[in-house]
Parts: structure tokens; C-alpha cells; sequence
């Protein structure tokens, strides 16, 4: 569904951001993009949705060229921005308003949603508050039935049992021809979601791997400072650490958290 | 110090569908929920889900009716007991061991455990 290859991009007069980014990725997956404040991801989101021109390099969504914004990837892409406007109108006009650019639009999909968020639809959107707001475009973007959703931070803002919700809309509402791209740094919140993990760092994709084969390589456990001598990665915690090993027995919960310092910090597990 | 670590996530799902079919819930030839219901229901990704019904049905424990859905097999019951005994006697129990002597704990104290287990719930 989207082909990245060497793909560079530079915001003007600013440091180049991306030298030779290069990933492939196929539809029915939950994938998480994470990477440090600066690394890019929203960058990579907007690259991918037609918002950002590449300077070079290939970049294709569903065999369009997101640059050239033509209707077909439009109304089969939809992203949803950490920060947004919405008009002085109420949530039925927004809906009526703006479901016609999207012919795979699921109205039943909305309603449901809109009920589990305990949204109306006559609530006027500028006087709901943020988390609100979030979530009806959440509820919005999973309606519209794209291809490709894009969710940039998408729990910031989110009430706690409203983040239960949003797993639970996203794990039931899906198809197998969509691919839901969310970038987060909120990784508890996406923790069992999520089925791959992309970390971006130094402009580039440093690791791209499932949570299958994540697990089945490696192991997340706690223990003492002698199995730390045969981690591949640890950290300290309240009474003793937490290790990365190499997977010998069963598979373990993917610590996201731990998996995502390793990597960034130059270790590899295979 | 030993920490029992927390099980992959479709193993926990495995675990859960198999407690269930222990207690009943699920009696051999009763439908278990779509993939995508249960994915629904735990806000966990359907391939995770997918994953914990392919292992089920490689064990024995369910079967696939196409197009139909998942079914609690005939046999599900006695494969979940040899499975889960296996399970106790290879990880539980070394740690329980370990645990034991470490502490310093006979035999003798432990039996009268045992018996006011049998009768009642009560320690």
C-alpha cells in the first residue's frame, strides 16, 4: 500500500530531515511509528497524506503520488492531525458537509461510535472541549472507511476510559484492506494494538518488525543483576531490572517501552 | 529474587479461552466469539486474536467451521488438562520449589494446606 525509497526531504532552509528513508508497508495491519520529539514522524504523516513535498526520492499510497493530490487517494486517505479547527456548526451539518467526499462512508459506523463517545449530534463542535473534539474525528475517520488512516497522537486528550474505547473501536471496526498508521509516544496507550512496530530516528527507519516476530526473538523480563550479565538490553527498576533477553522459552508481553531504548540506543535483536 | 513474567498476549487470550472451557463457559461444540468480536471486546489487534485461535485450533481445542466460525472441540477439555499440567509441572512449580527451600519449609507444614484446601476454600 505505501512504498517509501530513498526519500528526501528538508523543511526550507532547515536541516535536511529525511537522507534516504526507505519502507514498504501492506494493508490490515495496526502499525505504530514511533520515534524521539524531532525525528520526524508527523513529518513522515504529512509526507505520506500529500500535506509535505518529497525533494527526491519515491513515495507512492496505493499506487498514486500523494504530491499530485488526486481525488482517488483523497477520499480513500484520511489523517488525523494533533491539532486541529472545526467550523462554528453542529455535528450532524460537519457530518453532512463532509461525508461526501468519502464514498466508502459508513453512517451506521458513526452512529455507534458517536454513541460509545457519548457524543450527540446536534452538539455544536467549537464548544465541545478538546477530547471531544478528538474523538469525533476519530469517530469520523474510522466512518469514513479509507484505505489509509493516519493517526498522529491520537489517546493525547483522551479520557482514561475513553482510551479503552478508542482499542476497542479501532480492534473491531476494521478491515482487511485498510492499514492504520499511529504515531505515538503514549505506547501503553496502543500496547496490545498495535501488531507492528516503525522506529524512526536520525532521519531514517531503524527498525520495522511485527510484534509476532518481536516476541519470538526476544523476551521482556525482570530479574536480577547476574541475568542481566546475558541481557541484550536492561534497565534499573524499583527492586532489580528490567532485561531484554534473546528469546529461549516462551514468549513474553513486548515491553514497548524497553524495546524502543534498545533500538535507540544502537542495540540490535536480529 | 524471581519474578514471574507476564506471558505474551496471545497466550494470555489462549489461557482465558481455555479457563472458560474448564468452567464451563464454553462446553465442547459451543461457538466461541468471531475473531473480530473478541478483538472488539479486549481492544486487542484481530492478528493477535487470529494468532491465539491458530494455536488453539494446532492444539486441539477448537475447531474452524468455514465460514461458520470456531467451535469448542469434542476433546477440548482433556487436551487443556494434559497442556496446563504440563505448564504447571515445567514453569509453576520449579518456582514453588525454589521458593520452598528457600524458605526453609517441610513437607509436613505443607500437607495440612492440602487437606483444608479439599475441604473448603479456607487457608
Amino acid at each position: 500500500m505505501i512504498q517509501i525509497k530513498d526519500l528526501h526531504f528538508a523543511y526550507p532552509r532547515q536541516e535536511v530531515l529525511f537522507s534516504n528513508l526507505s519502507v514498504r508497508l501492506e494493508a490490515g495491519s495496526i502499525t505504530g511509528l514511533l520515534g524521539k520529539n524531532g525525528a520526524g514522524k508527523t513529518s513522515l504523516l504529512k509526507l505520506l497524506t500529500g500535506l509535505l513535498h518529497p525533494i527526491s526520492g519515491e513515495l507512492s499510497v496505493m499506487d498514486h503520488q500523494p504530491r499530485k493530490r488526486e481525488v482517488s487517494l483523497l477520499n480513500d486517505v484520511f489523517m488525523v492531525p494533533e491539532e486541529f479547527f472545526f467550523p462554528s456548526i453542529s455535528i450532524r451539518d460537519y457530518v453532512k458537509a463532509y461525508t461526501p467526499f468519502y464514498p466508502r462512508f459508513d453512517h451506521e459506523l458513526l452512529d455507534r461510535i458517536l454513541i460509545e463517545f457519548e457524543l450527540g449530534n446536534e452538539r455544536k463542535l467549537q464548544r465541545l472541549s478538546h477530547g471531544q473534539k478528538k474523538k469525533f474525528l476519530i469517530a469520523f475517520a474510522m466512518a469514513t472507511r479509507c484505505r489509509l488512516l493516519v493517526l498522529d497522537e491520537p489517546t493525547n486528550g483522551l479520557d482514561i476510559p475513553s482510551k479503552a474505547l478508542f482499542r476497542k473501536i479501532l480492534a473491531g471496526s476494521l478491515d482487511e484492506d485498510q492499514l492504520v498508521v499511529i504515531s505515538t509516544h503514549q505506547v501503553k496507550d496502543v500496547e496490545n494494538l498495535i501488531d507492528k512496530i516503525i522506529i524512526l530516528d536520525n532521519g531514517e527507519v531503524i527498525f520495522h518488525q511485527t510484534i509476532q516476530e518481536i516476541s519470538q526473538k526476544v523476551a521482556f523480563i525482570s530479574g536480577t543483576s547476574e541475568e542481566r550479565e546475558a541481557a541484550i538490553y536492561s534497565e534499573a527498576v524499583p527492586g532489580g531490572y528490567r532485561l531484554m533477553v534473546p528469546n529461549g522459552y516462551e514468549e513474553t508481553e513486548v515491553d514497548i517501552e524497553l524495546l524502543f531504548n534498545a533500538i535507540t540506543n544502537g542495540h540490535k535483536i536480529g | 529474587m524471581e519474578f514471574k513474567n507476564t506471558k505474551g498476549i496471545f497466550l494470555q487470550i489462549a489461557d482465558s479461552i481455555s479457563e472458560k472451557v474448564m468452567e464451563g463457559k464454553y462446553p465442547p461444540g459451543e461457538k466461541i466469539p468471531s475473531v473480530r468480536d473478541l478483538a472488539a471486546e479486549m481492544g486487542v489487534n484481530p492478528n493477535t486474536v487470529m494468532r491465539t485461535y491458530s494455536e488453539l485450533q494446532t492444539r486441539g481445542i477448537i475447531d474452524n467451521k468455514r465460514g461458520v466460525g470456531y467451535y469448542v472441540s469434542q476433546d477440548a477439555v482433556p487436551i487443556i488438562r494434559q497442556w496446563k499440567r504440563k505448564e504447571f509441572f515445567d514453569t509453576d512449580l520449579p518456582l514453588i520449589v525454589r521458593q520452598i527451600k528457600i524458605l526453609g519449609i517441610t513437607l509436613e507444614e505443607l500437607i495440612p494446606y492440602f487437606e483444608s484446601t479439599q475441604n473448603s476454600d479456607k487457608l
